[in-house]
């Protein structure tokens, strides 16, 4: 029997500057940037108040109202990302076999927006360590346990496969549509919804990362405050956003005639069993992660056409990536073009991986690289090329894209595009 | 093609045993671990009932430093994850880093410290947030730990699904293994019995009111009205079967099947896909329902979810076609920590040929189940299903059996 392999054929997106992949693609390929200064709450008393916040109307997106009582925001940034998706694919889902279809949906921290507004009301402004159950919302428990985010996504395909949530911090996004085609791989599914969301933006999440200083504090430059492998960079800037992909068996989806975009030929992950929150500059561990990701997809390392880097705009961070890429592209790291677009959307923690996926395929489709916003004067560290300002035409069959976070996960995935995949 | 994923080392920490022995002994003797909540006042709550891990002293096992970073769950973990390793008999710095992996589910994290970084937000200020909460409290944070602790390097990864996912992770740790990874540690431990966790519990609307330890539990029996939550799970040791045969190693068992299923839509009519997970992991192992000795059951202790646990193992086996058993009865639910610890005592199961009890429950005659109620049943125990069920509709199954029992024979 032949290997099964698994291709995606539907896209959608919830990302700051706009509601759908339309507006996504048009922000990166301008290389406009989404962040300004946090408008959730008075963020005066914090050290980093810049944020990529998503305007996002919940019913102009067709929630009811008991839906959006329901769910916390991050659950909302699915449904409507699985809405656009499917649509998109032009999948019947009504008539697809529910036992062959399942969800994996990455997040990184889960409801954290629910939970720091009811923990606020249940607590009474933090005065009561116990805490008074009577002012809680009835749906407590979703945000407590967050693979409700993956039921609710289930319900809105009727998929009755395997369904899961995966939290590998901030490289959820790849991991969780990585874990989808090993599904369709092994068999387990022939459909499956995958993607990430993630709405991080509450105060307790804000106040964490201004604990350890890995947030800009370049607040009186919003728009300017992301600025990865450049020299001037002195942190992250917090997002929000949800991607989510439909990824098929190739056999199935070539049988149906439907519009493939690429495979996802490759995807590895490693720990880096150092730090929960630092990295090693020598990125040993994300290297050996795009190698076997690399060899997985039979891809010579020289054919990369496009490296969709991590660039979260920390320094240790564009180091250590930087490092990877040498080590396992060597010469050929300094002809590819790599970009973050963590420069115009900032970083989601969960969701950005699956956000990045999406950008890839669309570099894919218009043969166009997004560029690296605000990049400047790069860190001498950095001496790759990584886009600066300008997107730019470029013949993309073959992308690889990478993340890193918290807890040491490292992780790495290799695209194709649709013209190897007919082969 | 690489072999069978088997289990070679095993560490337990439960509401009624700390370590796997105390652990054995006590279910054996159907004591339970359930009781009032100590760990804060629960007078003002409907629900006062849980099963609390007693004597687990961080500082007698793990290194000062690791104690402001921690959660009690994630202490729990790197215990649970030690004594494992040291039962398999290895020791990770005499492997390759990236030839070992750690795969672990969870349900809420590190909520108790989270609710204390909560509260020092909202009572006194962002500045007084503490600089570990950033990594304490979420999701990854047991993994990344005994990740860092044990210089493992290799493929990784979180699963949540409520209370399925414990098996969720050890069969996406058996994934692992079967893809060329030479050790993965897997499983769960989780607690979350602080105030702010119990009120999230206590949302979900499927928590016993009883004060009575022995009454509030009580799955599959007519005056079942909810179940006791807990704290704690396992953490087990899968290795490759060829490579522990190689090292001589101890084995406990094989993880032979698995399958995962999620519900119907809510008010569809469809049946739900707790039956189907079964018959898949059953197909999965290339056994016949007939093979199985046991059935450690779910338990909801809904008397709804009871029935259709009830009925699915009705559609699968027959009615009383099989021997089923629910331990929990004596720890609680323990979130994503149950499954890897009903896996546990599936494998001590086959160890000793003993099948420990459901406690202090009679069974309604309308559910039709060979429940082992009072005394421990005797006899031989080649083949376990372990189930698990999270709210929303997450159902996944486990099938172990006795090594040596086709092992590695079923790829």
């Amino acid at each position: 029997m032949s290997r099964r392999r698994a291709v995606i054929t539907g896209i959608g997106v919830l990302a700051p500057g706009g509601v759908g992949v339309k507006d996504f693609w048009s922000l990166l390929s301008e290389g406009r940037t989404a962040t300004r200064g946090i408008t959730f709450f008075d963020p005066t008393p914090f050290r980093s108040r810049v944020a990529a916040e998503v305007d996002f109307d919940p019913e102009a997106h067709g929630l009811s109202p008991q839906e959006i009582r329901r769910m916390d925001r991050a659950a909302q940034f699915a449904v409507v990302a699985t809405r656009e998706a499917v649509a998109d694919s032009g999948l019947d889902v009504e008539q697809a076999d529910p036992y062959r279809m399942g969800v994996t949906i990455g997040s990184a921290v889960g409801a954290t927006m629910g939970l720091d507004a009811e923990y606020r009301v249940v607590s009474d402004g933090g005065r009561l360590h116990l805490v008074d159950p009577a002012y809680a919302v009835p749906h407590l428990y979703d945000y407590l346990v967050p693979s409700s985010f993956a039921a609710e996504v289930a319900w809105v395909v009727g998929a009755e496969g395997p369904a899961i949530v995966v939290s590998t911090g901030c490289t959820s996004g790849i991991d969780s549509v990585g874990h989808a085609v090993e599904l369709i791989r092994e068999g387990s599914a022939d459909v499956m919804i995958t993607g990430a969301t993630e709405a991080p933006i509450s105060p307790i999440t804000v106040a964490c990362f201004d604990a350890i200083r890995a947030t800009t504090p370049r607040n009186d430059d919003p728009g300017r405050a992301s600025r990865p492998f450049d020299g001037s960079r002195n942190g992250f800037v917090l997002g929000e956003g949800a991607a989510v992909l439909v990824v098929e068996e190739r056999e199935r989806a070539l049988r149906r005639g439907a519009r493939i975009y690429a495979e996802v030929a490759g995807y590895a992950s490693r720990c880096n069993a150092f730090h929960m929150t630092g990295l090693r500059p020598d990125g040993a561990e994300m290297a050996e992660a795009i190698r076997v990701a690399l060899a997985e997809s039979r891809t010579d390392p020289g054919s990369i056409d496009y490296v969709n880097a991590h660039g979260s705009g920390t320094r240790q961070n564009d180091r250590h990536e930087t490092a990877a890429f040498r080590t396992v592209l060597g010469e050929h790291a300094y002809r590819t073009p790599v970009s973050s677009i963590k420069s115009m959307i900032g970083h989601s923690l969960g969701a950005i991986g699956s956000l990045e996926i999406v950008a890839s395929v669309l570099a894919m489709q218009h043969d166009v690289v997004p560029p690296t916003a605000n990049l400047h004067t790069p860190d001498p560290e950095c001496d790759l090329d990584y886009v600066p300002l300008v997107a730019r035409d470029w013949r993309t069959d073959t992308v690889l894209t990478v993340g890193s976070g918290f807890g040491g996960f490292q992780s790495a995935m290799v695209l194709t595009g649709p013209d190897r995949v007919a082969s | 093609m690489t072999g069978a994923a088997v289990v070679t080392g095993i560490g337990v920490a439960a509401p009624n045993g700390l370590g796997t022995e105390d652990f054995w002994a006590a279910t054996l003797a159907g004591r339970s671990g359930i009781g009032r909540i100590s760990r804060f006042d629960p007078a003002g709550y409907p629900a006062r009932l849980a099963g609390e891990v007693p004597g687990f002293v961080a500082e007698e096992h793990l290194p000062s430093r690791l104690i402001p970073q921690t959660d009690r769950m994630t202490r729990l973990a790197l215990v649970a994850a030690e004594w494992a390793l040291a039962d398999a008999g290895l020791d990770p710095e005499t492997l390759p880093a990236f030839d070992m992996g750690v795969v672990t589910a969870s349900s809420s994290g590190g909520f108790e410290f989270g609710q204390r970084e909560l509260q020092a937000l909202w009572s006194k200020g962002g500045q007084y947030v503490s600089a570990y909460q950033s990594f304490a409290w979420f999701y990854a944070v047991n993994t990344g730990q005994i990740s860092i602790r044990n210089g493992m390097k290799g493929h990784s990864g979180v699963l949540v699904s409520d209370q399925a996912g414990g098996l969720d992770a050890i069969a996406q740790a058996r994934r692992q293994i079967r893809a060329g990874t030479r050790v993965v540690v897997s499983g769960a431990l989780d607690a979350s019995i602080c105030p702010w966790g119990w009120v999230a519990q206590l949302a979900s609307g499927r928590l016993s009111t009883s004060e009575v330890p022995d009454r509030a539990y009580l799955p599959f029996d007519a005056d079942a009205r909810g179940h006791v939550p807990g704290e704690g799970g396992a953490i087990l040791v899968l290795e490759e079967a060829g490579a522990a045969r190689d090292r001589d190693a101890r084995v406990y068992g094989e993880i032979a099947g698995y399958a995962a299923t999620f519900d119907p839509r809510p008010g569809s009519g469809r049946e739900p896909g707790l039956r189907r997970a079964v018959e898949l992991a059953l197909a999965d192992a290339g056994l016949e329902a007939a093979e199985i000795d046991v059935v450690f059951a779910d338990a909801a202790g809904v008397p709804e979810l009871d029935q259709i646990e009830a009925d699915a193992l009705a559609a699968v086996f027959g009615r009383r076609g099989v021997a089923v058993t629910a331990p929990k009865t004596m720890t609680g639910r323990l979130c994503s920590g149950a499954a890897p610890l009903d896996l546990v005592t599936a494998l001590l199961s086959i160890r000793d040929e003993l099948i420990p009890p459901t406690v202090h429950v009679q069974p309604a005659t309308r559910y039709g189940l060979d429940l082992v109620c009072g005394d421990v049943r005797t006899g031989p125990v080649r083949t376990a299903l372990v189930l698990a069920r999270g709210a929303g509709g997450f159902n996944s199954a486990v099938i172990v059996r006795a090594a040596g029992d086709r092992a590695g024979n079923n790829n």
